[in-house]
């Protein structure tokens, strides 16, 4: 009989948890993912080769941040690192790269 | 016997090291800036690949690479849309500034008849100086606000000054300073070096595809595409500087662009200017 109300108690605390939303993105969270896409935007700045669309997600992540919706603001800002990182690598492979197109 | 395979070893030995530096010199050596020798490999692959087109109508852009482009230009260039500018840019040029003095005071010549040497390398400040840029100095220097380089004062100013030298040869120099040869050299490797989120380089377009449609427009050659500048642009509804050409180039390929008269745009144009001597200045043009 114990076992019974113990197994009862269990599968109420498992429905409880289950049906719980899932746990929203904090402030924090969104913090530190602004600041890793800042901070490899400013390396894309220093080699002069920021894109539009990284400016947009950026954007995108303050105004979503600003309403309250963590979770879509840490999606923009992992876009916009992801992208400001791959304007990073275009202007450091371009370095040497820009001589395969020239006329000679 | 043995004494010779010593003899031979040692031989191969510093024959091979020879080799070995020879071919890491060549390695290392950095390449040669040749101004000259890049003008005439530009003009020519220009040539060869549109052999029907005659030299000078390069600079008159889509329009010597599409037939059916060509005529309604012609038509239009009755009345062409940059006829406005050009009366504005007229009186802007000969109304005296507050001081008394004009633009004709700060220019050789007077301003007329010298769009084709601009830009040119400026050896005090040692850096390019675009006509553009030259305005907006004489403007300064006369106790005047400049103008936006993207705007149409700027434009209709410029587009003046290249109708007075319609004709003339394109005449960019180079001085024999290190300095020039390398704002020469940024202005080259802006040109070939991939940018954006679409990953395009100025030469994707208007090298690699030339006569090409990218949507609805065809693209216009690199060779003699600053001769027509400043251009009143029907997308535009109005007429676009230089500046604002290679602004809505990078904007284009999902680049942030530059400020306008960044160093780096300066160089792009002195680069592109020069390997276009020789052409006539046509500006200012008309493009869809």
């Amino acid at each position: 009989m114990r076992n019974m109300e113990r197994n009862l108690v269990l599968a109420a605390v498992l429905l409880t948890i289950s049906a719980m939303p899932a746990l929203a993105a904090s402030e924090d969270d969104y913090k530190t993912a602004l600041a890793a896409a800042e901070s490899a935007e400013k390396q894309a700045d220093a080699l002069r080769n920021k894109w539009t669309t990284t400016e947009a997600q950026l954007a995108a992540a303050k105004k979503a941040a600003a309403g309250g919706d963590f979770d879509a603001a840490i999606a923009a800002a992992k876009d916009a690192e992801a992208l400001a990182k791959a304007s990073v690598f275009q202007a450091t492979s371009e370095q040497e790269r820009w001589k395969d197109m020239e006329i000679r | 016997m043995r004494v010779r395979a010593i003899i031979f070893s040692a031989i191969a030995a510093l024959a091979s090291g020879t080799l070995a530096c020879i071919a890491a010199s060549a390695l290392a050596a950095p390449d040669k800036i040749d101004p000259s020798a890049d003008a005439k490999a530009f003009q020519k692959f220009f040539t060869d690949k549109f052999p029907k087109v005659k030299y000078e109508d390069f600079v008159n852009g889509p329009y010597s690479m599409n037939e059916d482009m060509r005529r309604q230009w012609e038509e239009k260039e009755q009345f062409p849309p940059y006829e406005f500018a050009l009366e504005a840019g007229k009186e802007m040029f000969s109304t005296p500034f507050k001081n008394g003095k004009t633009y004709a005071d700060c220019f050789a010549n007077g301003g007329i008849g010298i769009r084709q040497n601009y830009p040119y390398f400026d050896e005090k400040e040692g850096k390019v100086v675009t006509l553009e840029l030259a305005l907006n100095r004489c403007r300064e220097a006369n106790g005047e606000a400049p103008y936006s380089y993207v705007k149409d004062e700027m434009a209709s100013l410029t587009a003046y000054m290249a109708f007075t030298s319609r004709g003339k040869p394109m005449d960019i120099k180079i001085p024999n300073d290190p300095r020039a040869l390398e704002a020469y050299e940024n202005g080259k490797r802006y040109f070939y070096t991939r940018r954006g989120q679409l990953n395009f380089s100025c030469a994707t377009c208007h090298v690699q595809s030339p006569g090409e449609r990218i949507r609805a427009e065809v693209l216009a050659p690199a060779l003699g595409i600053m001769n027509a500048l400043p251009i009143y642009r029907s997308e535009w509804s109005g007429m676009g500087t230089t500046s604002r050409r290679f602004v809505t180039c990078n904007s284009q390929t999902r680049a942030v662009p530059l400020e306008p008269q960044s160093d780096e745009y300066r160089d792009l144009e002195y680069y592109l200017s020069y390997v276009s001597n020789g052409l006539p200045i046509s500006g200012p043009g008309a493009r869809p």
